[in-house]
């Protein structure tokens, strides 16, 4: 593999590792939970709340199917 | 010496940075103690060159900088990667309690950089924060020496809180190293996702109802999130502590 890709390929990697790690799904609820309190507050709908509950309830699932895989 | 009239441009900036200057502070000494130093460094003084050059080529324009888009982005990447340090830092608590205190565990040294190179997340984390947190602080001297009319008092305050609170960070750094690794990381965590949380909000347009002191109770209501899983799967599942 040429350096060039091969260096690519790792800062592909280092990426995928920090944002989306072993439990995709959180990744995706912080993103869908970010989209959605961008489209409340451009409605003037009060959407500080729901990141808070997101990360209590996805902590949750990932805590739960974490202690399932050990 | 400053006159009477000016002291007070000088507290509030002061005050207003200290605020930025220990989330910086607490970012930069919570991964250098879990992650390890070197890497942590390098990155910090990365985002110090990074923000001195930014701070020179634009001076006063640095309130033209879009920072809303730069909260997101940084808020974001700091809530995904403290969700899963949070959620490792629970689970871990759970199955060994406070146990390997002075990093005697071995378990604990698992998020240590042991590589012969740089450890690039412990850079970006650090790099991260002290951009940001360095930009924040920047913003206030540009708005209260504008607004005083007077750039070098401003700049004083800000300076003054940011070398404070670096050498709170040095001097408290030692007694960080005694906590178990797995118990560091429990607190990192929820440091970040707290931050992250707030940050990408923020940086969304939306107004906290208590604009920065919401960060004290995001991380109350981030610690009991904690407290309570670790109960539960204690109370679960007493063969994880065996297994861990």
């Amino acid at each position: 593999m040429p350096p060039i890709w091969s260096w690519i390929v790792a800062f592909g990697r280092f990426w995928y590792d920090f944002i989306i790690g072993d439990d995709w799904s959180v990744a995706v609820a912080v993103f869908i939970g970010l989209v959605v309190t961008g489209i409340l507050n451009a409605n003037r709908i009060v959407g500080w709340w729901l990141m808070p509950i997101i990360v209590v309830v996805m902590t949750g699932i990932s805590v739960q199917r974490a202690s399932a895989r050990r | 010496m400053i006159s009477t009239s000016l002291l007070p441009v000088l507290i509030t900036t002061f005050l207003a940075s200290a605020v930025e200057a220990t989330e910086m502070v607490t970012i930069v000494v919570g991964v250098g103690a879990t992650r390890g130093w070197r890497s942590t460094i390098i990155g910090a003084v990365s985002g110090f060159g990074v923000l001195a050059v930014t701070v020179v080529v634009l001076g006063a324009a640095l309130s033209q900088i879009p920072i809303g888009p730069l909260r997101l982005i940084v808020g974001f990447l700091l809530l995904v990667f403290g969700l899963q340090w949070f959620r490792k830092g629970i689970t871990r608590v759970a199955a060994r309690g406070l146990a390997g205190m002075a990093g005697e565990d071995p378990h604990d040294a698992a998020e240590q950089w042991t590589g012969p190179g740089m450890d690039w997340t412990a850079w970006v984390l650090a790099f991260k924060g002290v951009v940001l947190e360095g930009l924040e602080v920047a913003f206030i001297v540009v708005s209260f020496g504008a607004g005083a009319n007077n750039y070098g008092v401003a700049i004083i305050g800000g300076a003054a809180a940011i070398v404070i609170f670096l050498g709170i960070g040095f001097i408290v750094h030692r007694s960080v190293r005694r906590i178990p690794r797995s118990f560091l990381q429990l607190i990192v965590g929820t440091l970040l996702t707290s931050f992250g949380t707030f940050w990408s909000v923020e940086g969304l347009g939306v107004n906290w109802p208590a604009s920065d002191g919401t960060i004290v109770a995001l991380l109350i209501l981030n610690v009991a999130t904690a407290l309570t899983f670790i109960t539960v799967l204690r109370r679960r599942a007493p063969q994880i502590r065996a297994a861990a």
